[in-house]
């Protein structure tokens, strides 16, 4: 563990959770809602424009008492591919792992065809990643792409 | 097949799609027969699309199936607010399978996941109209004697035309040879040629249609339309270069024939309908054989 993390977690240090690190920092706030963490009953801490040895600036959030699936925590590598996830137990890193994008994306991202159903009545948006490296969602019900620049989150 | 939807073009493999080409031909020598007795078959059009909903009508009344629903989303309760999915699911309590047809693109697919019987998609908005891709085989197969190996031009708006790209994923699975018509600005989308280019074959692009005529089995036509083009001058330049007329057919091959999904504005003369190349309306017959043979697949009736 670097001495930057190690400062970090002595601040404001969780004794079991998980920590989110380098999350770009305009991202922070989407990560939040990506995760629904406002409604979770669970403490979160967080900040934005830390100092980041890597990025310049960085955001972090922190959790105590969850630990996240994968599936969930892919969710967000489409705003912060850069993130790492880290999991505590009694003050102890116990695994670090970068976030993946996932093969599919349901419920949190607007389908960009105004024309698609899913923007015309109460329908849960689904798309499949066809290309991962350019970030390409296929809509599971209009078929269109919607692509990185034009990805909006619900 | 037996209670799956139709939505995508791509939800059938080639050989289911070979067998309700197959059940066609029976029902096209036997139209008439009984098999649906006892059926109610919905058809909703939530947008006009009167030869579509005869197409389908005739199908299921010469099985002696019952059809309900409407032709028009105005006489419908969606006119008094209510939601697709609420439709879908109370009109699956009155019939055994939907045919619908709706003007929101992916609104067949959302049908599909809540409603307790099987959709037919007959057209959502830009996106699919898979029976008309299969009457199309069908026409194909009928002309030619073989799915295979053809050389097929699509003349026309290739980019935004609908029935272009399923016919165009449905014909890779057939080692066809695609020769590519259209202006500039409405060529084929990448995502449609992909799908050719996993299958590894070939395709040619052109914007001269006398280039293609002498050399395949399938000119399959389609209309250009003004508003899909970006500068009103180009359609005024490139309008009136695709049109075909029976001079320009000549050199074409003893099998060439023409198809087109109708109805027609301009995009083929008149002098070509007594050309025995011209095949666009008995094209349009064989939708009801193919529909006769979908229908009793998807009930269990065959
Ligand atoms: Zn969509």
């Amino acid at each position: 563990m670097s001495n930057e993390g190690r400062k970090e977690l002595i601040v404001s240090a969780i004794e079991n959770g998980t920590v989110i690190d380098h999350i770009p920092t305009h991202a922070v706030l989407q990560v939040m809602r990506i995760l629904n963490l406002e409604q979770s009953p669970h403490q979160v801490l967080f900040g934005v424009n830390l100092e980041s040895k890597k990025y310049g600036r960085k955001g972090i959030i922190k959790v105590r008492d969850k630990f996240f699936d994968s599936i969930e925590i892919n969710k967000i590598a489409l705003v912060a591919p850069t993130a790492t996830l880290i999991e505590i137990r009694d003050f102890e890193v116990v695994s670090k792992k970068n976030v993946e994008i996932p093969d599919t994306v349901e419920g949190f991202v607007k389908c960009f065809n105004p024309r698609c159903i899913t923007n015309h009545e109460e329908v849960p948006t689904r798309f499949m990643v066809v290309d991962k490296e350019n970030l390409k969602l296929l809509c599971h019900y209009c078929e269109k792409i919607t692509k990185k620049e034009n990805i909006v989150f619900l | 097949m037996k209670n799956r939807s139709l939505v995508s073009i791509t939800d059938f493999t080639k050989e289911e799609y070979l067998r309700i080409l197959e059940l066609a031909q029976h029902f096209e020598r036997n139209p008439i027969q009984k098999i649906l007795e006892g059926y109610v078959v919905a058809t909703l059009f939530f947008e006009p699309s009167t030869r579509t909903r005869l197409s389908f009508e005739s199908a299921v009344n010469r099985l002696g199936g019952k059809v309900i629903g409407f032709s028009d989303a105005s006489v419908s309760s969606t006119s008094k607010g209510e939601s697709l999915a609420d439709t879908i699911r109370t009109v699956s309590n009155y019939s055994d399978l939907i045919v619908m047809r709706h003007p929101i693109e992916g609104s067949a697919r959302w049908a599909s996941e809540v409603a307790s019987v099987p959709i037919i998609n007959a057209g959502d908005g830009a996106n699919q109209h898979p029976t008309q891709c299969l009457l199309d085989l069908y026409t194909i197969l009928q002309t030619q004697g073989t799915l295979d190996n053809l050389h097929v031009a699509f003349v026309g708006d290739l980019k935004y035309g609908r029935t272009v790209h399923s016919n165009v994923i449905a014909l890779t699975h057939f080692n066809t040879t695609f020769h590519l018509v259209s202006p500039e600005e409405l060529k084929l989308p990448s995502s449609v040629k992909m799908h050719i280019k996993e299958k590894q074959l070939e395709y040619y692009q052109y914007t001269d249609i006398q280039e293609v005529i002498n050399k395949v089995d399938i000119l399959y036509m389609t209309r250009i339309q003004r508003e899909r083009f970006s500068d009103p001058m180009e359609y005024e330049r490139v309008k009136n270069s695709y049109i075909l007329t029976n001079s320009m057919l000549a050199g074409a091959k003893n099998n060439l024939r023409i198809l087109h999904p109708l109805p027609r504005v301009n995009e083929i003369a008149y002098d070509v309908d007594a050309n025995p190349k011209a095949y666009y309306f008995q094209q349009a017959l064989n939708g009801v054989y193919v529909r006769q043979a979908l229908i009793a697949s998807i009930l269990g009736l065959v």
